[in-house]
């Protein structure tokens, strides 16, 4: 075997010499220093990611791959990594304050080697073109997050989330296998290309049941309807840290992977089969998550219900199927990580502060933290998508890619999803009435929060307005999808 | 050409609001005065080293062989790509307009930057409430405003459009607490809103069209060879015009579709550059501080409109009725203003109307302009008149803004004889009186005559109109001039220092305005602008005759002024007995403000409104309530759903999985 072929995973090798690095200083550096351990971590994180962007040094710019066809890079795959390095380097940051209290003093290394770990895991499963690859990608993306939704281990919720994730995780991985087998039953190969091409359009009914399960085995991932429901269980009893990176960079890194796997390995039956399945999944996410939201007191599930009905949106970008719809699926992805990271910052600093938790306890929050609840009505704004924020380009951008596919039912699907805004904006517009119209007698005491959340909410609230007004980001992502070898296996 | 300097033209005023912004109130007055007037210095000079470069470097980019100037991309960034071919850019075009106006405004910014370091403060040297606000605002108002002029696309200046519309509503609502300030900042805003309305449409029937938002795509041809250059040239605006001429309803309602595009894109110029009947807002306008009146209602903003008829010149040439259409609203408008000016007595609103009447010139040149006509003076007159009116007229400004600072109100009743108080603020704002009434040489009669000139060569009516309202406009500047500063002895009320003149950073933007009207009439403006880049003498074309008459007139007003008003007699009095009613309706603006409060109240509001608040709080707001009452029941009855028992996420979970395949198969069946 030529060994050299290892070289053709930059990315990787650069996130192995992170993690290492930060095994290294866990292990050996003496304990008074290990309070430099997050920003340690972080620092490092954010050079990879300028790693990331220069395609001399990190950055493949073309097309490469490896293994015998097992593992592929692009341009377009890289700047999806890019775009989940920004993502952990927002949430080491803001991740700081909470790894230095007292009750992490022991655990501290663990978080961010389990993270990063993690973070390996979603980019195997990104760049894998064979299904060997892609579990392995996939199972250390799922498995290690079960310890760290652990990690709180005085609270008792955290432990039965961490317990509801990983029997829900290993649940969704026999479907998902099960699912497999059928598909090597039926085309004798895991590579992504020669499944492609023994389907070559044929229906059959265990194709059929096949899709079926590889969509809810990694449904699951995305907390898709119905396969959602450990999700507010989980974020809730989760560290807020956990939580964030949950519901950003896990589900954007899965967004992406699906994408890949759907068009690439089930491209050819996409309009007899999974644009039905996918559609029908979509409308129920939407809808169903929203009709959740409404209901929740508690923030971190209201967050957890608002981020299986974005989910929903991020879908429209696999079903529209087309180069638009890869590039708004990264913007969008893009920029639910500033949105929400801002909105899951807001919520960790009044945490980690008083330790409130309620919507209702942010009422009058303007009056004591002015500063807090703009940022968070940044990200309620941007969330809901009202211009001129990121979220209103994200959204219109991913609605423009699945008007493009152009049948008559996608367009219903987008009235669909247009009409469920106007219900996200509801309860988006509920967290800014607390804020800013409701009085309260007790209202949270006012605090200066720390240096590291405030340079998170910096970085975020700056994306989420930046973003808005150069939404030329999203012409760039597309320029890369183009020459991206993506397109190859588009055929209609 | 180096984009740097471009990029920091509009980079360092947006920097300045953002900063000022934010940070100003954490720093003291001064400080904020400073930094922002510096940060106007800065771009000054970038400004006259980028205009000075573009008329003067020579280099291919801007000249061609023959010396016609071309128009230049200096970068042109997509920003939002909507589809393959609706695409909106953000850059910076130079050619002659463009860099002309970048000399203005930043002029004229500087020098209100520096000026409001005095005004924007009391007697006793305590500066205003909001000092840092204003500074900042100012810097946002600069920021549009480059940004405007410099548009490479039709796109980019509706959205810089819009953002002077909003920094001028900021300004002028400067003082919030003055229910009157609240009410103009509205009023301008709804006003100009309104035109935009017609502007936007305008816009979108023609980029509907011609699939193009770029004026170079509309009105130039590339130059072989070279990215980015091109050159005016009409047959681009020829084929435009048979696109139009070809589609699928080449008339509506009469008129072609162009002319529809055309009058609407006019529409939007004409609520912001004031021509009747969209001119209500800027006497109320008058209500922001002084020098923003100078600065957005005098010299840049307001010559928006005029800006963009030029802009897009070529294509208005196609269409003799919207040429038409610009005349006969210029020239009304400059005789109304003109009319009115004659009897107000507010300092500011006469200024005011005769902004108004001014651009109303400018307007009428452009209308009158033609290719066959003195090979396009007008055009060239309408850019000269811009350029000299943005002197004279922030000057006359300026100068107002010290006199109502010594006497500490607007109406010049109370002013009389202050020129032996004043004599700084005499001198200079006699010479703008000068220029504005067309006194050879100051810079108005050189541009005025143009102007009068360009109208002659197209018909003698618009000749003759133009120069009777080039008389007025000397009547009243001059019954202005000697009701301030000579009719009487000044008599300083008990308890009050005597007036005098003002601190130098207030004196010296005068005196270098006053200059500068002095001796702008001796550019050779026809070598540097015209409208298809050929440079021209425009000595040539000059007519004696014409400058004789206005010259005359100008002095005839100038006269009736002396004999009416330069010492205190009854001859006014008589007058105003003699036409009492022309006198009431002049006085009353012509009652437009009342007409257009009768339209709003009366019909809009009392008639329309009332059906449409029924429709909207019975069908809408019922098919809203019971979409919100569905919603939520059908939310209440789901919640079991998520019970918290993982037995049951599993179940649903291979319920889902199970469902998802076989209702696809029995699909498929």
């Amino acid at each position: 075997m030529d060994y050299s072929q290892f070289l053709a995973m930059k990315q990787e090798i650069g996130l192995l010499v992170v993690f290492l690095l930060v095994f290294l200083y866990d292990t050996f550096m003496p304990r008074s220093t290990q309070k430099g351990l997050p920003g340690f971590a972080a620092v490092m994180m954010l050079l990879l990611t300028a790693a990331g962007f220069c395609s001399c040094c990190l950055g493949a710019s073309c097309q490469t791959s490896a293994f015998a066809g097992m593992y592929e890079s692009s341009a377009v795959i890289t700047a999806i990594k890019n775009i989940l390095n920004i993502g952990v380097v927002i949430v080491l940051i803001q991740s700081i304050k909470w790894a230095n209290s007292p009750a992490m003093a022991m655990r501290r290394g663990e978080f961010y080697e389990l993270l990063l770990v993690t973070l390996f895991g979603m980019y195997l499963m990104i760049s894998a073109r064979h299904f060997l690859l892609f579990i392995i990608g996939l199972e250390s993306a799922s498995l290690p997050l079960a310890a760290m939704v652990a990690l709180d281990k005085n609270r008792y919720e955290s432990h039965e989330a961490a317990v509801k994730y990983i029997l829900t995780a290993v649940f969704s991985s026999a479907i998902f296998l099960m699912g497999l087998s059928f598909v090597y039953g039926l085309t004798g190969s895991l590579y992504f290309k020669n499944i492609y091409f023994a389907i070559n359009g044929q229906l059959s009914f265990l194709l059929v049941i096949a899709i079926a399960f590889v969509i809810g085995g990694i449904g699951f991932k995305l907390s898709l309807v119905p396969f959602h429901l450990w999700t507010a269980d989980v974020y809730q009893g989760a560290p807020t840290s956990v939580t964030s990176y949950l519901s950003v960079i896990s589900k954007g890194a899965t967004a992406f992977a699906f994408l890949v796997v759907m068009a690439q390995v089930f491209g050819s039956v996409y309009s007899q089969v999974w644009e039905w399945m996918l559609y029908a999944l979509i409308i129920l996410t939407i809808t169903i998550g929203n009709l959740f939201a409404i209901r929740q007191r508690n923030m971190k599930r209201f967050l957890a219900f608002s981020s299986i009905s974005q989910a929903g949106y991020i879908m429209l970008g696999v079903i529209a199927f087309n180069a638009m719809g890869v590039a708004a699926l990264m913007y969008y992805v893009l920029v639910y990580i500033f949105s929400n990271l801002a909105a899951f910052g807001v919520a960790g600093a009044i945490e980690n502060a008083c330790g409130k938790v309620s919507i209702d306890d942010y009422r009058g929050l303007h009056r004591s933290n002015p500063k807090l609840s703009f940022a968070m009505m940044l990200a309620m704004f941007s969330l809901a998508g009202i211009p001129p924020f990121a979220g209103f380009f994200s959204k219109f951008f991913i609605f423009t890619g699945a008007i493009n596919g152009a049948s008559t039912a996608i367009y219903v699907l987008v009235l669909i999803a247009l009409i469920n805004t106007i219900v996200s904006l509801y309860y988006y517009l509920l967290v800014v009435k607390a804020m800013y119209i409701s009085e309260e007698e007790s209202v949270v005491p006012s605090f200066r929060s720390a240096l590291s959340e405030r340079l998170g909410l910096w970085i975020t609230v700056g994306g989420i307005i930046f973003l808005g007004i150069a939404s030329c980001v999203y012409t760039s992502l597309l320029d890369v999808t183009d020459m991206s070898a993506l397109n190859a296996y588009f055929i209609k | 050409m180096d984009v740097t300097v471009p990029i920091l033209i509009l980079a360092i005023p947006l920097f300045m609001f953002i900063f000022l912004g934010l940070l100003g109130m954490k720093m003291t007055h001064k400080l904020a005065g400073t930094l922002g007037t510096l940060g106007m210095g800065t771009v000054l000079v970038l400004s006259y080293y980028t205009a000075f470069n573009y008329f003067f470097s020579g280099a291919p980019e801007f000249v061609n062989a023959a010396g016609d100037r071309l128009q230049f991309l200096v970068f042109d960034q997509t920003w939002l790509q909507f589809t393959e071919s609706l695409v909106i850019k953000l850059g910076f075009l130079l050619d002659p307009i463009s860099a002309m106006m970048l000399v203005v405004i930043t002029t004229i910014s500087f020098m209100v930057h520096l000026y409001s370091l005095g005004y924007m403060r009391d007697h006793h040297g305590v500066y205003e409430h909001g000092f840092q606000r204003f500074y900042a605002f100012l810097s946002l108002f600069s920021f549009s405003m480059l940004g405007l002029v410099v548009a490479t696309n039709i796109f980019q200046m509706y959205i810089f459009w819009e953002l002077v519309g909003a920094s001028s509503y900021l300004l002028i609502g400067f003082y919030y607490t003055k229910p009157s300030a609240v009410s103009a900042s509205k009023k301008a805003f709804i006003v100009t809103r309104f035109a935009d309305l017609g502007f936007l449409i305008g816009i979108l029937v023609l980029s509907y069209y011609t699939g193009t938002f770029n004026f170079t795509e509309l009105t130039s041809i590339p130059v072989e060879g070279m990215a980015g250059v091109s050159q005016v040239n009409l047959d681009t605006a020829a084929s435009i015009r048979s696109i139009f001429e070809n589609s699928a309803a080449p008339t509506f309602m009469g008129a072609s579709v162009l002319t529809w595009a055309l009058v609407l894109i006019f529409m939007g110029g004409m609520g912001k550059s004031a021509m009747m009947p969209l001119h209500i807002w800027l006497p109320d306008a008058m209500e922001g501080p002084t020098p923003v009146s100078a600065l957005i209602h005098a010299a840049t903003m307001v010559v928006a409109g005029v800006y963009l008829v030029a802009r897009l010149f070529p294509l208005y040439l196609m269409e003799n009725s919207s040429m038409v259409i610009i005349t006969v609203v210029g020239a009304i408008t400059a005789f109304y203003a003109a009319v009115v000016a004659c009897t107000q007595i507010d300092i500011k609103r006469v200024l005011a109307f005769s902004t108004i009447s001014q651009i109303a010139f400018m307007m009428v040149s452009l209308g009158v302009a033609r290719p066959e006509v003195h090979e396009g003076l007008g055009y060239m007159a309408s850019m000269f008149h811009l350029f000299t009116h943005a002197m004279f007229k922030a000057l006359l400004f300026l100068g107002a803004g010290a006199l109502i600072h010594a006497i500490g109100s607007n109406d010049y009743t109370a002013m009389h004889g202050l020129r032996k108080h004043m004599p700084i603020t005499h001198i200079t704002f006699l010479i703008g009186c000068l220029a504005i009434a067309g006194i050879i040489p100051f810079s108005g009669f050189f541009s005025k005559d143009e102007i009068l000139s360009a109208c002659m060569g197209y018909d003698w009516v618009a000749y003759l109109w133009m120069s009777m309202v080039a008389g007025l406009t000397a009547f009243y500047m001059f019954r202005l001039y000697f009701l301030i500063f000579w009719w009487k002895e000044h008599k300083t009320p008990e308890g009050h220092h005597a007036p005098h003149d003002q601190p130098w950073t207030m004196s010296l933007p005068l005196i270098i305005l006053a200059a500068i009207s002095c001796v702008a009439g001796f550019i050779p403006f026809g070598k540097l602008v015209s409208w298809n880049g050929v440079p021209y003498d425009f000595m040539a074309h000059f007519n004696w005759g014409v400058a004789a008459v206005s010259l005359a007139v100008a002095i005839a007003g100038i006269a009736l002024a002396w004999v009416m008003y330069k010492k205190e007699n009854s001859l006014p009095e008589k007058f105003r007995n003699a036409m009492p009613s022309l006198w009431k309706w002049s006085f009353h603006r012509f009652y437009w403000d009342e007409l257009y409060m009768f339209i709003t109240h009366k019909i809009i509001f009392g008639i329309v409104c009332r059906s449409l608040a029924w429709f909207d709080r019975h069908i809408i707001d019922g098919t809203m309530d019971a979409f919100a009452t569905v919603t939520n029941k059908t939310s209440n009855a789901i919640k079991t759903l998520q019970s918290g028992q993982i037995q049951m996420y599993v179940w649903w979970y291979l319920m889902g999985a199970l469902a998802l395949g076989v209702i696809t198969i029995v699909c498929l069946l």
